[in-house]
């Protein structure tokens, strides 16, 4: 769906500083990012601020990732409990994997059997309560990642680096011959035949987060590909 | 003699020239230089983040910590490296007036943390340091009240100058020189610091305020701009 926002940008939007007057008007309602300040609506973080009929709310430029319910992340297990995992997501919370999301049962004084500290796992958010993330690996295509490069990259990039139902990064895959995993949270796992592969496709990477506010960003990428190659 | 000339030539309503970047940690969460000629800050914001130890954690909200410090060849005699006596207040009145903007009622038992390093010089570091700061903390997305403006204003013999330089610090004749760091809310017009050192007359700190409120205006509006062109 951010996508398709893409394409009435510009005139909408505009970016705001902590403390502006976005638009005043007791029709508004503030957003994600915005408060009323009695009849106008005023910022409360840098970001572009985008008006959608009565609703007006940030998108953040920069920052930390938080996490949602549904996004699909890399994490990597921090701790091992009684009842399951301690994940690092990059977030500003913990995130925990219970036991009972392995895929094959497991004993309970054996859970460090299935995954251990430094694993680098791929999940799903469950749901975000008040403090803490529960995640889960029941869904297809998560679990555990064996080898590969994992980079890091801002979350508030990740859609840029996904591109218009993944346009991007199947064309990162494709070029590269590089299996590639984008999470929500900026972390990205790439696997490939050689070494120089996953090199080649993190350079690709890196360049699209730099380039990420340009337009026809893939026919650059294309470009870009064809001189390095 | 009274002082009638600053010895840079500059008006005495006038700050030095202002420099601003974003950006320039790329390993932070967020982070800014900002210049008052060559006086340079860096600040550097990481967060919200888990806090430890634990019992420094605030379940009703998150907090903020700072942290002042002049490298040891900020300055043209080397300053022994590490915190010092001065350093740690800094950090504490730094960390003190940006707390009144940062709104971190949504991530509990979180920190944001401010690292703020003068990597060059010449009076006003904690103001410089403070605008650096809000830059950071803006391009980290950490939710605020608004931007902070900080400006140092100065009373040399009786003279409001702003923005002050290492030799009208150390100017002693007539009535001597005052140092007042000071940091607004340029919106609301609220100040979060205020320090003197020095000594003054009610009516002059008057004065001083008022200068200082204007130049805060100034820098201010610099922010935003630099913020606008940053794009990210």
């Amino acid at each position: 769906m951010i996508k398709q926002e893409e394409n009435n940008i510009e005139s909408e939007r505009k970016i705001v500083v902590p403390g502006e007057i976005i638009i005043s008007g007791n029709d508004f309602l503030p957003g994600e990012g915005t408060r009323r300040e009695g009849r106008d609506i005023v910022a409360s973080r840098y970001g572009l601020a985008e008006i959608s009929g009565r609703l007006v709310k940030i998108i953040a430029l920069s920052g930390i990732y938080m996490p949602r319910r549904g996004n699909v992340i890399i994490g990597k297990v921090n701790d091992i409990t009684f009842n399951g995992w301690v994940m690092d997501i990059n977030a500003p919370y913990l995130a925990f994997l219970p036991a009972a999301e392995c895929p094959r049962f497991i004993s309970k004084d054996d859970i460090a059997s299935c995954y251990s500290i430094g694993d680098m796992l791929v999940a799903k958010v469950d749901n975000v309560k008040s403090k803490g993330v529960d995640l889960t690996i029941k869904p297809k295509g998560l679990g555990k990642l064996d080898d590969g490069l994992v980079i890091q990259v801002n979350s508030n990039k990740v859609p840029r680096v996904i591109g218009r139902e993944g346009s991007m990064v199947n064309l990162i895959k494709q070029e590269t011959n590089c299996d590639i995993v984008v999470g929500q949270n900026g972390i990205i796992w790439i696997k490939g035949n050689k070494i120089e592969d996953e090199l080649f496709a993190k350079e690709v990477i890196m360049f699209v987060t730099e380039k990420s506010h340009l337009n026809g960003l893939t026919e650059r990428v294309e470009e870009y590909i064809r001189k390095r190659k | 003699m009274s002082y009638t000339k600053r010895p840079d030539g500059r008006k005495f309503d006038e700050t030095r020239k202002i420099k601003i970047q974003l950006g320039v940690v790329p390993n932070a969460d967020g982070s800014a230089l900002f210049a008052f000629g060559d006086t340079i800050a860096i600040a550097a914001v990481y967060g919200p983040k888990p806090l430890h130890p634990q019992h420094l954690q605030d379940p009703s909200k998150g907090i903020v910590r700072c942290n002042y410090d002049m490298l040891s060849f900020s300055v043209s005699e080397r300053k022994r490296p590490g915190p010092s006596r001065r350093s740690s207040e800094i950090s504490k009145v730094t960390e003190w007036a940006l707390s009144n903007v940062i709104n971190l009622e949504e991530f509990p038992n979180t920190v944001v943390d401010v690292h703020i390093q003068v990597i060059q010089a010449n009076a006003s570091t904690r103001v410089a340091g403070i605008n650096a700061a809000s830059l950071a903390l803006a391009q980290a997305g950490v939710p605020m009240k608004e931007l902070v403006a900080a400006v140092s204003i100065g009373k040399i013999d009786d003279k409001i100058c702003v923005d002050l330089i290492k030799e009208e610090e150390d100017y002693e004749d007539g009535e001597g020189a005052t140092d007042i760091p000071m940091a607004f809310l340029p919106k609301s017009g609220e100040i979060v610091l205020i320090q003197l050192d020095g000594k003054t007359s009610p009516e002059k700190l008057r004065e001083a305020i008022e200068a200082g409120e204007k130049a805060c205006r100034e820098i201010a509006k610099k922010q935003e701009e630099a913020l606008k062109e940053a794009k990210g």
